[in-house]
């Protein structure tokens, strides 16, 4: 299977099966779109009536550079992968990550929150110290012989139980010395009560901090709101700013969320670089269609077109020495995943689950509070076994939507709780997210191709 | 000399 588009100039081809990407000029682009189902002298003929300036001979050597392509497996390669796709559901539930639920319970009430204000349809709760220090026990023992383990300290908002946060890193440092492991730790804040105290520590222990803010005033503070209704980027963007500045070369992210009241979202990435961000992320929000944020086909157009501009801007700002990362495009060709976990995909369920304030345990944070998909605790384990068995099992292979989908082998057939959210199936397909991946995909790897062309 | 192919990685 090949992909082939047109963007910012560039003729890309991609070959699915092997991860080769192709840039390549209008002649070589039509005669591969021809190659598998035209007889090679009407290939020529076509090319030549099409391209008079073109000779035989050079459409007859374009040819033979295709064929050599596919003799190297480095297009129209076979899928080789599918009959492994049963071996990986085999995979082993060797724990690498949790997130931890330190916080159900938020400073901030913003309406599109899939956590439900945070508060996950349950009690307001916050992790206590003897829970959370069971669930970094519960992690290590079910880590096999994995060395580097994550923690994501989540909520809610986990700033509302700092000091917990800071007694289980510490808790985990003197883990690492007794159990030969290694923790990385990242949070994720809205930013409302992050201190140069809590900076401080974020600096010194935690790997990656997420920072919630939607980019313009007006879009951020249209649903990212407090308790009593009043919106929160005055109170947020000098806290991210300073904590931004003391970060360094450390990692984080800007990370907004759009709707169907930024679909302008180019915008709100460039607000973010004035305030002097440069490690972004904007993602669209995942909702009931009915809610009044909701993205729907209408908004499609103009959402492929910001991405678009977003990418050719990327480029620009590379040239000129003022360059921004953007997390939906930081795709790798060189070093990306392997076979298996472009298959088999995150790893929720399995690898990775989320830990409630209560110990109990359920695949990822985005299933956090139904009932149909608590798994067990961190004292007696994984108890529902069919559930993790089910997860074992999503892997693209077992999405019968993602078949012929040219972009399977980057998302791994994609988030298991937007597809459980959107079509009552884990392994169902949120096609809505795909037509905004595959115009994801396309982007980045034109980045890839303008890089490689300079 | 119409076809580039990118350096990519064997999965």
């Amino acid at each position: 299977m090949i992909h082939q588009y047109k963007l910012n100039g560039y003729n890309i081809v991609l070959d699915v099966y092997s991860g080769s990407v192709h840039s390549v000029d209008a002649v070589a682009y039509d005669v591969i779109a021809m190659y598998t189902d035209t007889p090679k002298d009407k290939i020529v003929a076509r090319i030549r009536e099409k391209y008079p300036e073109v000779s035989e001979a050079d459409v007859l050597e374009c040819i033979e550079d295709v064929e050599e392509l596919k003799a190297n497996g480095k297009l129209f390669t076979d899928d080789a992968f599918s009959a492994r796709a049963a071996a990986f559901k085999a995979k082993t539930c060797v724990l690498k990550a949790l997130c931890l639920h330190v916080a159900h319970s938020c400073n901030l009430a913003c309406a599109y929150c899939f956590a439900g204000q945070g508060e996950y349809s349950g009690e307001n709760a916050l992790m206590s110290y003897d829970v959370g220090k069971r669930a970094m026990d519960f992690l290590v023992e079910n880590s096999g012989s994995r060395t580097n383990l994550e923690v994501d300290f989540f909520g809610g908002e986990p700033l509302l139980n700092w000091d917990v946060v800071k007694r289980l890193v510490a808790y985990g440092r003197a883990l690492e010395k007794t159990c030969g492991k290694k923790f990385r730790f990242t949070l994720t804040t809205n930013g409302v009560l992050l201190d140069p105290e809590v900076t401080d520590f974020c600096n010194k222990e935690m790997y990656n901090v997420v920072l919630s803010l939607d980019g313009r005033k007006e879009i951020h503070d249209r649903y990212r709101v407090d308790r009593a209704g009043k919106g929160s980027y005055e109170r947020v963007v000098p806290n991210f700013q300073a904590f931004v500045k003391a970060r360094g070369d450390g990692e984080y992210y800007v990370r907004g969320t759009y709707s169907r009241y930024n679909t302008d979202f180019l915008q709100d990435i460039l607000h973010m670089t004035e305030l002097g961000f440069s490690k972004l992320s904007m993602e669209p929000v995942v909702s009931n269609p009915d809610e009044p944020w909701a993205l729907s086909e209408s908004d499609l157009p103009v959402l492929y077109e910001q991405y678009e501009r977003l990418a050719s801007l990327m480029l620009e700002r590379e040239k000129e020495g003022r360059p921004f990362t953007f997390y939906h495009y930081m795709v790798d060709l060189k070093n990306g995943p392997c076979i298996y976990k472009r298959i088999s995909g995150c790893g929720s369920g399995t690898e990775y689950l989320a830990v409630t304030p209560q110990g109990e345990l359920y695949p990822c944070h985005q299933f956090v509070g139904d009932p149909h998909f608590l798994m067990g605790d961190i004292w007696k384990g994984v108890a529902n076994t069919a559930l993790r068995e089910e997860f074992q099992g999503c892997s693209v292979y077992a999405r019968e939507g993602c078949k012929d989908c040219w972009a399977k082998l980057f998302c791994a057939g994609g988030c298991a709780a937007n597809a459980y959210h959107t079509t009552g199936s884990l392994t169902g397909v949120y096609e809505y997210g795909c037509k905004l991946f595959r115009k994801r995909m396309e982007c980045s790897i034109m980045r890839k191709v303008a890089q490689a062309e300079e | 000399k119409r076809i580039k192919t990118l350096e990519t990685r064997d999965l």
